[in-house]
């Protein structure tokens, strides 16, 4: 099972252990991490799931996708590790990830 | 007031059997139901029945009626097929009286335009007027009389969201009605009380422009401040904007930050009155109020609907959309849909995946000021409860005339302190 440390803007981390095939925002709906707010669901069209990739893991988690990057394009705190979590999928490959969420989500 | 509507002459559903009605009779665009509240069970017979729904004959033209919540998601997520353009309401208007606004433009323009006025009411910003509209919360409930009826809908959910809006523009604080005022006129049906023609609202609506123009002069004279003329005035994608594009924006951020909260004020009292278990579970439970106000947005679902129109042929639910069709995606419906909410016909204020409503929209468009709202609901219950033991409903709430804004007039209440 992939450990995930996910860090609240307050600095308060959260090490989770996550199911293969999950999304990350599934993750941290399921282990109550606060700040992730989800409001669609996880189909990719709020914007309430953002997410800060640790910059050591983008290269393994990915640049955004066709229907995220417009949604992300909307949000004033976007940044270059920007991330929509519904939108990345957790397998092994991901053991050890670190995120840190906005201190809102928009 | 006894005028003679022009713009829906088609037979009304008022009085009709929602579950006998022929399908090709029903006309969701038509006021009178929603005035009348009896919406309702005609949504129901359409998701059960034709969830896309095609009206062929209606005074305003033939349109689709989208009525599930899946199926909105599906036309949200494809904003290039289902475009925001000509404009998202009905009716089409003459191009002379159409005002150009990021809600009725798609990408890039939509995204420039929505990016240079977002930041004035994203939370970081919110954080800061928190104390402020608290401050304005108290002095509106403070002033509330006792034991005797009033009408909330002026006394409070009017006058809260007005003091509201004037602070975002910075705008003459004495002077504020003139922007509840413009607010009914943008979005008054011709015929129906407030205005007689487009071409008089279209009148009214140019004194706006030019009382504003004066503000944005003031402001682009002085340095970046936080009020959303400034912004706009300072703002790279909005500096050099002709002035009707100007008008349709302000007219956009007047009407999106008043009416829409406004009738989430008053239709809160209401559930919470219709529903006297879960106001009791609320006094029981205050940290409930943010689960509330989710709620209440649904319940109300303040716009009944937003309009799409097909750039291409496609097809949703079974049906071929011809390019240039109108498609209606009816919130109003989706926050009802029993394949997408549990339980949807109930008011429950602890309810799971409470923010699962299709109230804002979805997608790029989904409503920039969704945080204000709900902070401004928040902050009125969080001051609402140490005060009254209960906001008694003590008559009929005044449906206004509209398939549109789903909102009141009147909604005559009498408080009982604790």
């Amino acid at each position: 099972m992939p450990r995930i440390t996910l860090i609240e803007h307050s600095g308060k981390e959260h090490v989770v252990e996550a199911k293969n095939g999950d999304s990350l925002m599934t993750t941290a709906i399921k282990n109550r991490v606060p700040g992730i707010d989800a409001d669609c669901g996880g189909a990719c069209s709020c914007g309430t799931c953002h997410v800060f990739i640790d910059a050591a893991w983008m290269s393994k988690v990915g640049e955004s996708g066709e229907f995220e990057e417009p949604m992300l394009d909307l949000n004033p705190e976007r940044a270059s590790n920007s991330r929509l979590s519904c939108q990345i999928d957790i397998s092994d490959e991901l053991d050890g990830l670190v995120v840190r969420l906005p201190e809102f989500q928009f | 007031m006894e005028t003679v509507v022009t713009k829906h002459s088609s037979r009304s559903l008022v009085g009709r059997d929602p579950w006998t009605i022929p399908l090709d009779e029903i006309d969701l665009a038509h006021p009178a139901i929603w005035q009348a509240n009896e919406f309702l069970p005609f949504l129901a017979r359409l998701r059960r029945d034709d969830p896309v729904h095609y009206c062929a004959q209606s005074s305003v033209g033939a349109y689709w009626s989208v009525m599930r919540y899946q199926d909105i998601m599906t036309m949200e997520a494809a904003p290039q097929l289902f475009s925001s353009e000509p404009t998202i309401g009905i009716v089409d208007v003459l191009p002379q009286f159409t005002l150009p606004m990021f809600i009725a433009m798609d990408p890039p323009k939509h995204d420039e335009q929505r990016k240079t006025v977002q930041g004035v009411v994203s939370p970081n910003n919110l954080k800061n007027l928190e104390g402020l509209i608290r401050q304005r919360v108290i002095t509106i409930l403070d002033g509330l009389p006792q034991g005797e009826t009033f009408n909330w809908v002026d006394r409070v959910s009017r006058e809260l969201t007005t003091q509201m809006l004037a602070t975002l523009f910075d705008f003459p604080f004495e002077e504020r009605n003139k922007l509840t005022y413009w607010s009914d006129v943008a979005t008054a049906i011709p015929g129906a009380g407030l205005i007689k023609t487009y071409e008089e609202s279209f009148e009214i609506l140019k004194e706006c422009l030019a009382y504003f123009m004066r503000l944005w002069r003031e402001r682009a004279s002085k340095p970046p401040g936080n009020d959303l003329i400034s912004m706009l005035a300072h703002g790279e994608a909005t500096k050099n904007m002709p002035p009707m594009e100007f008008l349709g924006n302000l007219v956009l951020l007047i009407v999106g930050g008043n009416d829409t909260t406004r009738n989430s004020i008053t239709g809160g009292v209401l559930a919470l009155n219709e529903n006297p278990q879960e106001y009791q579970k609320l006094r029981d439970n205050p940290a409930l109020i943010p689960s509330m106000v989710s709620e209440i947005i649904r319940w109300q679902t303040p716009l009944a609907y937003m309009r799409r129109t097909a750039k291409a042929d496609t097809e949703l639910g079974g049906k071929h959309i011809k390019a240039g069709d109108k498609l209606l995606m009816w919130y109003a419906s989706a926050n009802r849909d029993e394949q997408a909410i549990e339980r949807p016909d109930e008011f429950l204020i602890d309810r799971d995946r409470v923010r699962q409503h299709l109230s804002f929209g979805t997608g790029i468009h989904r409503c920039m000021g969704n945080r204000l709202a709900e902070m401004q609901l928040r902050v009125l219950w969080e001051e609402i409860l140490p005060r009254f033991q209960k906001i008694g409903i003590v008559g009929e709430p005044v449906r206004i005339y509209s398939s549109f804004v789903k909102g009141y007039t009147e909604l005559p209440v009498r408080i009982i302190a604790r």
